[in-house]
């Protein structure tokens, strides 16, 4: 344990002080601390765990340890997605076992405290994590939004060390958490791209597809996004970024807190590369977004990230313009929080009127709720796109949502061609 | 410590990620490999059919693995190939990855076996084959790779 400095207080939870959970909890900290090769360990304000979706009997054994040794969780904590939606149980088409196990694992982490929101999508909370504040956040895509967005500081939390955290509320002082990783090492331009599609939702998946591939690990900056540009979709940009790449931090000049210019966003330090973004390397990043051939379309699953009450807003009327034509089932991922909004707003019998499927609690690329006859599917979404060919074995087309919606409408596949010149 | 002679002449040093001792065949891995997705936990096999070690056994192999990738569940991966009885023997990395660590430490805190990870430079990692019989020695405050045989 070389060059890390503990505080008393760790200390005292290294040698068992506040109970067993909280030794073993500290005791995973202060190891990956020392593999990362931070100095000391921070505080944090909350923290997300992702560790409550079930991936083999490993989840179970170490969530079964950490509760049957006492533990509670020090830091106001939120729960990703689980494996069942708990309010729709008969959506899932799985092995019942595996359900089962997912159902206990999901009640394990809830009764060590956190807040059962069953959400990749915490930012949409009411309580968001401040400007400069340190959280120990898990899911890829929460961690992108909120050190770019929000500007708080997560490293790329996951699988067992976001419940440690939580536990005892300290983090290793490395990574996204300190100041000289948050630079922006390359740069993206945004060239000769229309106004049309600058404005458009439909381009930031496609957008942060490319960003992803292109960084890798690096923090990207892109220059030239519009004023205009709304939170989701810097949401779903950063989520397709997190995706095709381990982005877990890009700065939009402009627009993210620590970008009022390129110059801040690179913290005075040259690119390492620059990057222009053409519309041909546009429509191709979109082209890979898309593996199903021909018009076919059997489902549209939407909502991933979580769908928000905005983006319900924009599909409300959307359904009512196109309703959904028969043999085309139509899912919409969000949490508990958005669909009692939706409720509230009195849109959720337009929703059941026109057969839409709302999924909660979880995700359809991530668990069995998509049909065996449901062989290609369109989504809005670019991590949707890019995960779901492999976890759930689908074929997968890339719209946008009034794409989404009109093709299920008319019962094949309908895209905006003009939007993407390829010279 | 590289350019030693003598009976050390064959110990490579590197930097703990994770304590452990281990001795087995090297298998190179020439792209990172996410272990979600890209493992089968219950066999040790490399599954991504788009990576260029497709179908090859990991059980019980020192693998050489540049970087990291993919999906932070790779730590719950490599738990649960521990439960099983088919995790690597060990991981020797380039850069440094926290998910690959941290797996191997949850599975020593809940099944006991140590699944050590070691980062090294260039010229060590470039020196090892496929093949190689390797003893990986790493305690907190050092890593050693010793080739006890080399492939045929």
């Amino acid at each position: 344990m070389s060059g890390l400095r503990l505080s008393a207080a760790d200390r005292a939870m290294l040698v068992g002080r506040r109970g067993e959970a909280a030794r073993l909890a500290m005791r995973i900290v202060t190891d990956l601390a020392s593999a990362m090769g931070a100095e000391r360990l921070l505080d944090v304000a909350s923290a997300h765990v992702d560790g409550c979706l079930y991936q083999g009997q490993a989840s179970l054994d170490f969530a079964e340890r950490l509760v049957g040794d006492g533990a509670r969780v020090a830091v106001p904590t939120t729960l990703n997605v689980g494996a069942v939606d708990l309010l729709h149980p008969d959506l899932y088409r799985g092995d019942p076992e595996r359900a089962a196990r997912g159902r206990r694992l999901m009640e394990l982490y809830a009764s060590m405290g956190c807040r059962p929101t069953w959400t990749c999508a915490p930012y949409q909370l009411p309580e968001r994590p401040a400007f400069g504040q340190h959280v120990a956040w898990a899911e890829s895509n929460a961690v992108v939004f909120a050190n770019s967005v929000l500007g708080a500081r997560t490293d790329r939390y996951g699988d067992f060390i976001d419940i440690c955290a939580a536990v005892t509320g300290r983090a290793p002082a490395a990574g996204l958490h300190l100041d000289r990783n948050r630079a922006g090492q390359v740069l993206f331009r945004m060239g000769g791209i229309s106004k049309e599609l600058l404005s458009e939702d439909v381009l930031y998946p496609v957008l942060g597809h490319l960003v992803g591939a292109e960084s890798g690990t690096s923090v990207p900056v892109i220059e030239g996004l519009p004023a205009s540009t709304t939170e989701d979709q810097l949401k779903a940009l950063g989520a397709a970024a997190a995706s095709s790449g381990a982005v877990g931090l890009f700065h939009a000049v402009g627009l993210t807190p620590e970008a009022p210019s390129t110059e801040e966003a690179f913290q005075g330090t040259e690119p390492r590369r620059v990057i222009d973004v053409t519309p041909s390397l546009l429509a191709r990043h979109r082209d890979e977004l898309t593996t199903a051939v021909g018009y076919r379309i059997d489902a549209v699953s939407v909502g991933t990230p979580h769908f928000s009450i905005a983006e319900f807003a924009r599909l409300t009327p959307l359904l009512e313009r196109h309703p959904i034509g028969g043999g085309v089932d139509f899912f919409v991922s969000t949490n508990r929080q958005v669909l009692a909004e939706v409720q509230a707003r009195g849109w959720l019998d337009a929703y059941r009127r026109a057969g839409v499927k709302l999924v909660v609690d979880t995700c359809t690329y991530v668990t069995p709720i998509l049909e065996p006859a449901h062989h290609v599917v369109m989504t809005n979404s670019g991590k949707w796109a890019y995960y779901a060919p492999g976890h759930v074995g689908v074929q997968v087309v890339y719209g946008s949502l009034e794409e989404c919606v009109r093709s299920a409408a008319e019962g094949r596949v309908r895209r905006d061609e003009r939007l993407w010149p390829r010279s | 410590m590289t350019n030693a002679s003598g009976p050390e002449a064959d110990a490579r040093q590197g930097r703990t990620l994770f304590a452990g001792s281990a001795r087995g065949r090297v298998v190179r891995l020439d792209e990172p490999l996410s272990l979600w997705g890209g493992m089968d936990p219950a066999t040790g096999t490399v599954i991504d059919r788009r990576h260029p070690q497709s179908g090859q056994d990991l059980a019980g192999r020192v693998v050489l693995m540049p970087s990291g990738r993919g999906s932070s569940s790779s730590s719950s991966v490599l738990a649960e190939a521990v439960r099983s009885g088919s995790a690597p023997a060990a991981f020797v990395m380039l850069e440094p990855d926290p998910i690959v660590a941290l797996g191997a430490m949850v599975a020593a805190e809940l099944y006991g076996p140590r699944v050590p990870v070691i980062v090294v430079d260039e010229s060590v990692y470039g020196g090892l084959r496929s093949g190689d019989e390797v003893h990986v020695e790493a305690s907190e405050s050092s890593a050693s790779i010793r080739v006890i045989r080399r492939a045929d």
